[in-house]
């Protein structure tokens, strides 16, 4: 069992350099998929169906949005050389934080023997005090229900600011539209200095 | 011809029912099997982006346009915050005041189904206006996808 773990593992940790090396922009977000494909097999085997399904659906939307996202843009690749100082200066970073984590999780407690006995407590009580027969919803939901209006929350405003910002019409009148459009504009329609934007609003509140 | 070519149509057309049928047995069983309202909720707006493109835009904002996504999603939130306020009935914000019987049976645990599907309307909602809001508002527009309407 601990070889399928290990070997999950490093699929994954193989398919996230990739996802970062790779040149093409599609080719990065199947990368990316595929590591979610296999934190969710990782999932299933630890115990945790709930999770896992979750898991599944959401790399399934969130591969859907980016590719169709991506695919209808036009400079998909990269062309820029890379940085020195950046590659040099992120690995050092990298091995600090390692080694600042291997001396902070020597003091945790094993795998699968929690410290605390709040969770034998939800374990024993949660089948006769919320009903709910999967211990997970009945603790997502009565005891912790908190956390999930919390998550409620920030998908909301997520869906409010993205709708306000990527909206195809703006609240003003037709005649007043903007020659900017909503998105990456092209290099022709973009006014290049404040007297012609100037001179642009003038000439269509002058019409 | 709208949106993808006839075998991924009539793929469509057979797979919908199971999808968003599967989907409400995910959310309306969250708490007696694994699943819930947010993976139910993400299965349904997947069944609707299939539609969009296999049918094209407008079959798909037909079913649901980008207003009512957006009133199902204050809905659902709306819905879930008013059953914690409701709460207060029974003595404290988040306080299971329905009645709960025997575990195993559907109507056993009280808020949580109706919190589950308060939830899977609200992720329901807010998942297709994601994606309507990066795919078809704006610029993002390609061939798979009509643009009958740009200027």
């Amino acid at each position: 069992m601990l070889f399928l773990f290990y070997t999950l593992i490093v699929f994954c940790i193989i398919g996230s350099i990739i996802a970062i090396e790779a040149r093409n922009i599609l080719a990065s977000v199947i990368s990316a998929g595929v590591v979610g494909m296999g934190l969710s097999i990782l999932f299933l085997f630890l115990g945790a169906p709930d999770i896992a399904i979750t898991q599944v659906v959401v790399e399934i939307i969130v591969l859907i949005i980016l590719i169709r996202s991506t695919v209808s843009l036009d400079n998909t690749a990269i062309t820029k050389h890379r940085d020195t100082f950046a590659i040099l200066s992120s690995l050092i970073f990298f091995g600090l934080f390692l080694v600042f984590a291997f001396m902070a999780f020597q003091g945790l407690p094993k795998f699968g023997e929690p410290l605390m006995s709040v969770s034998s407590q939800y374990l024993q009580n949660s089948v006769s005090e919320t009903g709910a027969s999967n211990i997970v919803m009945g603790i997502l939901l009565d005891y912790r229900a908190y956390d999930t209006l919390g998550e409620a929350t920030v998908i909301f405003t997520a869906i409010l600011s993205a709708f306000v910002v990527l909206r195809a019409k703006g609240k003003k009148k037709r005649e007043e539209r903007d020659k900017i459009r909503v998105g990456i504009p092209g290099k022709d329609d973009l006014p290049e200095t404040v007297a012609e934007i100037d001179e642009e609003s003038e000439s269509v509140s002058n019409i | 011809m709208e949106g993808m070519t006839f075998i991924v149509k009539t793929i469509t057309r057979l797979l919908i029912a199971v999808i968003f049928s599967f989907g409400i047995y995910i959310t309306v069983y969250g708490h007696l099997t694994p699943g819930g309202g947010f993976a139910g909720g993400i299965m349904l707006a997947c069944g609707l982006i299939l539609l969009t493109l296999a049918f094209g835009k407008k079959t798909a904002l037909g079913k649901l346009s980008d207003f009512w996504a957006s009133l199902l999603d204050n809905l659902g939130a709306f819905t879930f915050w008013s059953i914690a306020m409701l709460g207060y009935v029974g003595g404290y914000f988040f306080f299971n005041f329905l009645e709960k019987s025997d575990p195993f049976q559907i109507f056993s645990s009280g808020t949580v189904l109706v919190n589950n599907l308060a939830i899977a309307i609200k992720v329901f909602a807010s998942i297709f206006a994601v994606f309507l809001a990066l795919t078809i508002f704006g610029r993002f527009v390609s061939g798979l996808i009509s643009t009958e309407d740009e200027e």
